[in-house]
């Protein structure tokens, strides 16, 4: 699997880890270029088919990440996306797709360091099982 | 249906961007996209000219969309906004692509981060044209502030908004307003005494028209947003009538139990009925419940005997006062580190190592030593030495510098020779003496004889090891210009503790929905361009709280923080939130499940024409989309963050170049 740059889209709350990957940019820390970000007002905000949908379109892994349990600016949004994220676990399972690929996280707008090292982490984790098994399909299909 | 007509203008930022971003190439990849009319770039698109652009082409190629791939859009989204506004469309249909924080500054690569920059910007062009025009609506801005601590930055923001004339509710949690600067003897580094500039601030205070003063008392809970927080504020019970109690202090005398005084920083004792200190605003007597003998026990009452005026009230219970307010002014301030943390500081463990705060009583000439500085046993010391950065620009406590120590560690080695003829021993790291005068107190200090050793303490000890050391605290440190390991006996050791955040700052910061930094003090929503406000709209941070800092730099965050509030009384109304949940009645069941999950109680079950739907009460929803991921039939949106929009995006985002 030599070259394969696995590809990910980050779903990102706009108080907390949106300004984390902002602060990151300002102290020009460097990451992988294998992310891309969608701002969410709130990790709540999520809806499971947002995270289908990008498998279905071929990306190897999915980053959910929003404000701590205690910082939310709607109260209690982090819990309600541990609780989607639960249910979406089983149904990635149920799909054939590894764990791994679904990334849950809590990052802090102050965090930009946290930011940089999931991205790292994940785009390593991603390049050991390689790419999703949707890929193919899709490439196949196109 | 409409023709959509969109216009991608893509910034350079000078090089920010354009130094790894192709932006050329990325205006010629955009201009080809579906939808696009006109792709432009530009080498600042924030600048007048830039902002040219766009209206321009909104009135000259009937532009009815606009991205603008630049900066963050926590930065700039609003000023797009309102160049689309100024060029006749609604601001909503706008959308902005993040190319600078989340592309050329984290990514050297220069092809992969244009490749990354045109999928952000395809994505946002998709996106873009399922955008639908939003009104956005206004509401009335309560005319009143809430100042959470009555130390010298919550003192000075109250005053101003008050002398301003609109009402403050301070709330204070000790039985006085004053804070740490209420303990302090004297201020670097002009010396002058520190009550007698602060206690006139406070009588102030305390009188004032248009300042509600509630001591003794904690903010419990906060609801609403900015322009209406509804406060609940505990005032705890003080066992005294505070509009009988005339502070005369008989009550104090008379009573028989004695614990160690806050104030005095335990070096003295006062009664468990206490007026603080003797300029206390209000100047009213508090009886301490926790360790009131009458109250824990059922005997005693001898405050009540004494009390001429009738004022000890044992059956006064907490009582909940609610306000309402248009914006909250946070100023809680500090805790001093505890260095009894570094154990080889011996702090706790012998008499005379003592903290900054503690030394400070000692010279003031109202403290339990009326102003001399003495040893435990009563000599005066003939030898002091001051540690600096004792749990500050310390991996092993704190990494920040706490900004004042070396001050007034300067003042302390100072008011020692002045007050005792002692040899003064510092010993630093790095001197910083940034403000005013500063530099200049500093060398004065070297003129007069004080001995500088650039090293850290590594302990201090009463294990001599020769005739000199006998009977004395020895300071083991490095002398790094030196280059060799000394010891130097002396007879008191004063330890400059680091400021560190309030120990209940997690949960002040929970009551009000703001962030603390990694280090434990609030987060400014800018560190450089907006550093009193916080990521939370009407709330503002000021003074020790944000980060450790001295009296003027205090001062003027908490004249920052008022003029802040007082500029959003003078507008009268604010802006709600346009991207709000809405329900399309047609397919709601109901149900009821948006009801449940919503934290602010937006939705609510109604009968239309005999069919149960939710409405949403567009004042309380604050758009965080809960309600339309529950949402079984799809019934429920959220405007700007459609399904449709984000799948769009999404799907962009996933396509081939």
């Amino acid at each position: 699997m030599a070259g394969f740059e696995p590809q990910i889209i980050a779903f990102c709350c706009n108080w907390c880890t949106y300004a984390a990957a902002d602060l990151a940019g300002t102290s020009r820390m460097q990451y992988p270029a294998n992310v891309r970000i969608v701002r969410v007002m709130c990790s709540g905000m999520v809806n499971p088919l947002y995270v289908l949908k990008a498998f279905e379109g071929g990306v190897d892994g999915v980053l959910i990440a929003g404000c701590h349990l205690t910082d939310c600016h709607y109260i209690d949004g982090p819990t309600k996306c541990d609780a989607m994220v639960d249910k979406l676990r089983e149904m990635l399972h149920v799909l054939g797709l590894e764990d791994e690929r679904l990334r849950r996280e809590m990052v802090a707008a102050s965090e930009g360091v946290l930011f940089a090292r999931v991205i790292k982490e994940m785009v390593e984790q991603l390049k050991k099982i390689g790419p999703s098994p949707f890929k193919a399909r899709t490439e196949a299909l196109a | 249906m409409e023709e959509i007509r969109t216009g991608v203008y893509i910034c350079h930022c000078g090089l920010n961007i354009a130094g790894v971003v192709d932006v050329e190439e990325v205006a010629k990849y955009a201009g080809q996209l579906p939808g696009v009319v006109v792709s432009r770039e530009y080498r600042y698109m924030c600048s007048d000219p830039g902002q040219d652009l766009i209206k321009d082409d909104i009135k000259e190629l009937g532009v009815n969309r606009v991205v603008v791939a630049s900066c963050s859009p926590r930065m700039h989204e609003p000023t797009f906004r309102k160049a689309v506004e100024d060029g006749g469309l609604n601001p909503y249909l706008y959308e902005h692509a993040n190319i600078r924080e989340h592309c050329s500054w984290v990514h050297d690569d220069k092809e992969l981060a244009t490749n990354k920059a045109k999928d952000l910007v395809r994505a946002a062009v998709r996106r873009v044209c399922r955008h639908e025009p939003l009104v956005v609506r206004e509401a009335p801005f309560t005319p009143s502030v809430l100042v959470i601590g009555g130390g010298i930055a919550g003192m000075q923001a109250a005053l101003d908004i008050a002398n301003g004339h609109q009402k403050v509710y301070l709330v204070e949690r000790d039985p006085s307003i004053g804070g740490h600067m209420a303990q302090l003897d004297r201020t670097f580094p002009t010396l002058d005494c520190s009550e007698c500039i602060l206690t006139p601030k406070m009588s102030d205070v305390g009188h004032h028209p248009f300042i509600e003063l509630h001591t003794y008392s904690e903010v419990e809970e906060v609801s609403g947003s900015i322009g209406s927080f509804k406060v609940k504020i505990r005032k705890k019970a003080r066992y005294v009538d505070e509009s009988k109690c005339v502070g005369c202090g008989d009550c104090e005398e008379k009573c028989p139990w004695k614990v160690p005084s806050e104030y005095e920083m335990g070096l003295a004792k006062r009664g468990v009925i206490y007026i603080p200190f003797a300029q206390a605003i209000p100047n009213v007597a508090t009886i301490d419940g926790e360790h009131c003998v009458y109250l824990q026990k059922g005997k005693c009452r001898a405050c009540e005997k004494a009390c001429e005026a009738g004022a000890i009230d044992f059956e006064q219970k907490d009582e909940i006062i609610e306000v309402e307010v248009g914006a909250i002014i946070v100023a809680t301030g500090y805790d001093q580190f505890d260095p009894a943390v570094i154990s080889q500081y011996g702090y706790r463990r012998f008499d005379n190592v003592l903290t900054g705060l503690e030394f400070e009583r000692l010279t003031c000439a109202a403290g339990p030593t009326e102003g001399k500085i003495l040893l435990k046993d009563g000599r005066e010391p003939e030898s002091v030495a001051l540690v600096h950065c004792v749990g500050s620009r310390d991996q092993n406590y704190h990494e920040y510098c706490s900004r004042v120590c070396c001050m007034y560690a300067l003042k302390y080695a100072h008011l020692a020779k002045e007050l005792t003829k002692a040899d003064v021993y510092q010993f630093y790291i790095d001197m910083r003496c940034f403000g005013e005068g500063y530099e200049e107190f500093y060398n004065r200090l070297s003129e007069e004889g004080v001995n500088f050793i650039r090293g850290k303490v590594a302990k201090i000890t009463d294990d001599a090891v020769t005739d000199e050391e006998k009977g004395k605290l020895v300071v083991v440190s490095e002398d790094t210009l030196l280059g060799k390991l000394i010891r130097v006996p002396v007879d008191m050791v004063i330890l400059c503790s680091a400021l560190q955040p309030r120990a209940d700052a997690e949960n002040v910061g929970k009551i009000l929905n703001i962030n603390r930094r990694a280090d434990g003090f609030f987060l400014e929503r800018h560190v450089k361009l907006d550093p009193v406000a916080t990521p939370t709209d009407g709330i503002f941070i000021a003074g020790c709280c944000e980060a450790p800092r001295d009296i003027p730099d205090t001062v003027a965050q908490a004249e920052a923080t008022a003029a802040k509030a007082l500029s959003l009384i003078s507008r009268g109304t604010v802006t709600l939130e346009a991207a709000i949940s809405t329900v399309d009645e047609s397919i709601c069941h109901g149900c009821g499940r948006c009801e449940e999950v919503c934290p602010f109680s937006a939705p609510s079950i109604v009968s239309k024409n005999g069919v149960m739907v939710s409405e949403i009460n567009e004042a309380l929803c604050k758009g965080c989309g809960a309600c339309a991921v529950i949402c079984p039939t799809g019934a429920v949106t959220i405007k700007h963050f459609t399904q449709d929009e984000i799948l769009a995006q999404v799907d962009a985002l996933t396509e081939a170049r």
